[in-house]
């Protein structure tokens, strides 16, 4: 086993235990997150049943060109990040180096994306509360969608600053430091989490710009 | 179970262990041993059961008059609000998974420690903040919402501190998180050589589904708590009636958490309970494989039950009907592990130590409570008896006459291995005598009283039912005094207690196998497990086979 000649904390007895580990223990923290994002989804599954036709007419209000860039930017974001793993498990430093930047660049871009899809929405009286505007009959359960969605989506947002953050942080690392090449599971551990961010965006495009956009 | 370690020698001061690796508060503070951890927060829970306790005493004495008196109706509200919520999340829901756990999981397994253990020590801090904010709370002025914060009361109308209170169970749920997402890969990761999974002893397979339902329970009550502050903060949320939001779905997501969250306080108790069992009737516990199984599939019944806490609040029949059928369905595997205790007496050799006294007064207990369960799954009765002291009794036979007897039957078990010390015998006994009695006294009278009408939640009652309020009260003051002994014999055994040695019960298991207390890495050798675990057939022939060649 090659891998028992790398350090390894003390707890463990080498590092191919530590390594499985730590993945097995990122794959429990994104069950928690599932479960964490999975009753908003239930709040939104139960009132999308019981208020079919506001859901359907607030969704129109969405701006799909924001949402449908949005989507494409996370998908290739998560395309870069799976080179970004490949790249730290074949020790191509600058490869790294790139790859993982380029990432958090596009998460970036779609925080800014996302932010100005907000204030367009905030402009059009969308926000719920006070000044929360919209065509009778659906006005409250409009409102409800639109809770829904600056919720989850921010929520969501959240996720990807977090992760941002995390990804730039470990893109200076390689590009400073070698410690990725001694160890590459901090880049595996981020991929899955970047991945689990992606989906939950999978998830969330249809359901909130794609309600019964054909009518 | 074998291994290359042998018994060690009575001594026990020079020798260097956990306790003594270190002794500035530093070394405590900043430690990442998990038995270290373990005691941080067994004296940090500790600290809470008697805030805890100390409301539920106002609480006994106030209904002491049917028109009560002693404290405001506000106050009163505030003071059970204030018991539920340390209770259940600073107290029970921590207790035996973070104290116990945290010191037995790796011990058991024969692992020098947790798989992450600077994330143990945030849990720790996690745990200490979401306190603190809690605590915060209350003296700022309390929380008069019950500890459910049922919508739209809590998100609209209750005055007080919600949001403190909510930040406090939010914070310290992360810590929840974090310390069953270490148990579960440390059980997974690194057992000992030898150490198959149906050898491993049935507390780690009860702390192993505890955990689970830590780590898929606790986030949705994570995320349920912050909805409802949003649409406290914002006076828009997805409960909020005006906006067509239904109040029925937080009590949907708060249950969807909070009844596994019972599970999270009885499994570990019951894995408790099967340490002991064996080890005081010196016979190998009857039905493993059966307890195993039982266990895991608590684990997940109890995340399907949570709509029996909503019969009566306008959930369809339907749901109403299936609920309560898979809320009978949990009785068959808690029954199957009372019957496999009870197998595991049979003609075995008894003696009646504090750990078993506290386990004889589980097993009774927890079965009184298992069987009101049933009253209460059962649609019909559950009408009558829904928020009536009946409930009141029925839960708190499960939680104290269940988890805090496991917890206590445990603590006195391991105390020895933890601190290398044994307590007063006698004094134990009389306390775990005093806490049976003192709980019987207090608990028995709600059901009685529950039955005869007695809504929970009132500081005032009807004047027939005073008679039966006044025997509770004097049982909880009996209760008190059985609480307060364990913490003056405890914290003296710590100074002046006769050393323990390794092994003081002559009992299985690897936590046995190294000296008390054990050192900063468990084990002077690493362990390997050839033995079925409870292996104490071919204990006592060793031990006789030892004495006939010393005679």
């Amino acid at each position: 086993m090659p891998d028992s000649t790398l350090a390894h904390a003390p707890q463990f007895d080498d590092a191919s235990q530590q390594r499985e580990s730590a993945t097995f223990g990122m794959w429990i923290f994104l069950a928690t997150e599932i479960l964490f994002f999975g009753a908003m989804f239930l709040g939104y599954t139960a009132y999308r049943l019981a208020y079919p036709a506001a859901f359907a007419a607030a969704s129109r209000h969405t701006l799909l060109a924001f949402g449908a860039t949005n989507t494409a930017v996370l998908l290739i974001s998560s395309a870069t990040m799976a080179f970004a793993v490949r790249a730290a498990r074949e020790k191509r430093r600058t490869a790294l180096t790139v790859r993982l930047l380029l990432t958090a660049a596009l998460g970036v871009l779609f925080l800014c994306i996302k932010g100005f899809e907000y204030a367009r929405e905030i402009s059009e009286h969308l926000l719920p509360g006070a000044s929360f505007q919209f065509d009778q009959p659906y006005a409250s359960h409009a409102e409800m969608f639109f809770y829904l969605y600056f919720l989850m989506t921010g929520v969501h947002a959240l996720h990807v600053t977090i992760g941002v953050v995390l990804i730039a942080i470990s893109g200076f690392r390689a590009w400073r430091t070698d410690a990725f090449m001694r160890n590459d599971t901090a880049v595996d551990l981020l991929g899955l989490y970047w991945h689990f961010v992606d989906i939950i965006w999978v998830f969330l495009f249809p359901l909130i710009y794609l309600v019964e956009r054909h009518s | 179970m074998n291994t290359e370690t042998r018994e060690l020698p009575m001594t026990l001061e020079p020798r260097a262990n956990y306790l003594n690796d270190g002794h500035s508060i530093r070394s405590w503070l900043l430690t990442t041993d998990h038995k270290r951890i373990g005691l941080l927060y067994m004296v940090s829970i500790t600290l809470f059961f008697f805030v805890g306790g100390a409301a539920a005493a106002m609480m006994r004495l106030e209904l002491l008059r049917p028109q009560g008196g002693l404290v405001t109706s506000a106050l009163y509200n505030k003071l059970f609000t204030m018991h539920g919520v340390i209770m259940v999340w600073f107290f029970l829901i921590p207790s035996i998974p973070t104290v116990l756990g945290n010191f037995l999981v790796p011990l058991m397994i024969g692992a020098r420690d947790v798989a992450f253990p600077r994330l143990n020590l945030v849990s720790w801090y996690l745990f200490i903040a979401g306190g603190a904010s809690a605590l915060w709370a209350i003296i700022a002025g309390g929380v008069d919402t019950g500890w459910t914060f049922y919508t739209p009361y809590s998100s609209t109308y209750a005055n007080g501190h919600v949001l403190a209170m909510a930040a406090g169970i939010f914070i310290a749920g992360f810590g929840s998180i974090a310390t069953g997402l270490n148990f579960i890969v440390t059980i997974h990761k690194m057992r000992a050589p030898g150490l198959t999974w149906f050898r491993l002893p049935l507390f780690i397979w009860t702390i192993y589904t505890t955990s689970l339902i830590l780590v898929l329970a606790t986030p949705v009550l994570a995320i349920t708590l912050t909805l409802m502050a949003l649409e406290r903060l914002f006076g828009v949320g997805i409960f909020n009636p005006a906006m067509g939001g239904d109040p029925l779905l937080f009590q949907h997501l708060f249950w969807f958490y909070s009844h596994p969250a019972v599970y999270i306080m009885i499994l570990p108790s019951m894995g408790v309970v099967s340490e002991l069992i064996p080890c005081f009737s010196r016979k190998s516990i009857f039905g493993y494989n059966f307890i195993a199984y039982a266990t895991i599939s608590i684990g997940v019944f109890g995340f399907l039950v949570w709509g029996h806490h909503m019969f009566v609040s306008s959930q369809s029949v339907y749901a109403g009907m299936i609920f309560s059928i898979l809320s009978f369905l949990v009785s068959i595997p808690s029954a199957i592990k009372v019957f496999n205790w009870t197998a595991t007496l049979y003609k075995g050799s008894i003696t009646f130590q504090t750990p078993m006294l506290y386990a004889f007064g589980f097993i009774g207990l927890f079965t009184i409570g298992g069987l009101t369960g049933l009253f209460l799954a059962a649609l019909a009765v559950d009408v009558h008896l829904h928020d009536t002291y009946f409930v009141i009794a029925h839960f708190h036979y499960i939680m104290v006459g269940g988890a805090v007897m496991g917890y206590l039957g445990g603590l006195h078990f391991w105390w020895p291995k933890i601190t290398g010390r044994l307590y007063c015998e006698w004094l134990a006994k009389l306390a775990a005598v005093t806490i049976f009695a003192g709980f019987n006294l207090t608990f028995f009278p709600q059901f009685i009283l529950g039955f005869m009408g007695m809504p929970r939640r009132y500081p005032v009652y009807a004047p027939e039912f005073q008679v039966l309020n006044v025997l509770s009260t004097a049982g909880a003051s009996i209760l008190a005094i059985g609480y307060l002994l364990p913490l003056a014999y405890l914290l003296w055994s710590l100074r002046y207690g006769k050393p323990a040695g390794a092994n003081p019960w002559k009992a299985t298991g690897l936590e046995w196998k190294t000296s008390s207390p054990p050192p900063r890495d468990n084990f002077a050798n690493a362990p390997v497990v050839t033995e079925e675990p409870y292996n104490y057939d071919a204990q006592a022939a060793e031990l006789s086979l030892e004495e006939n060649s010393h005679a």
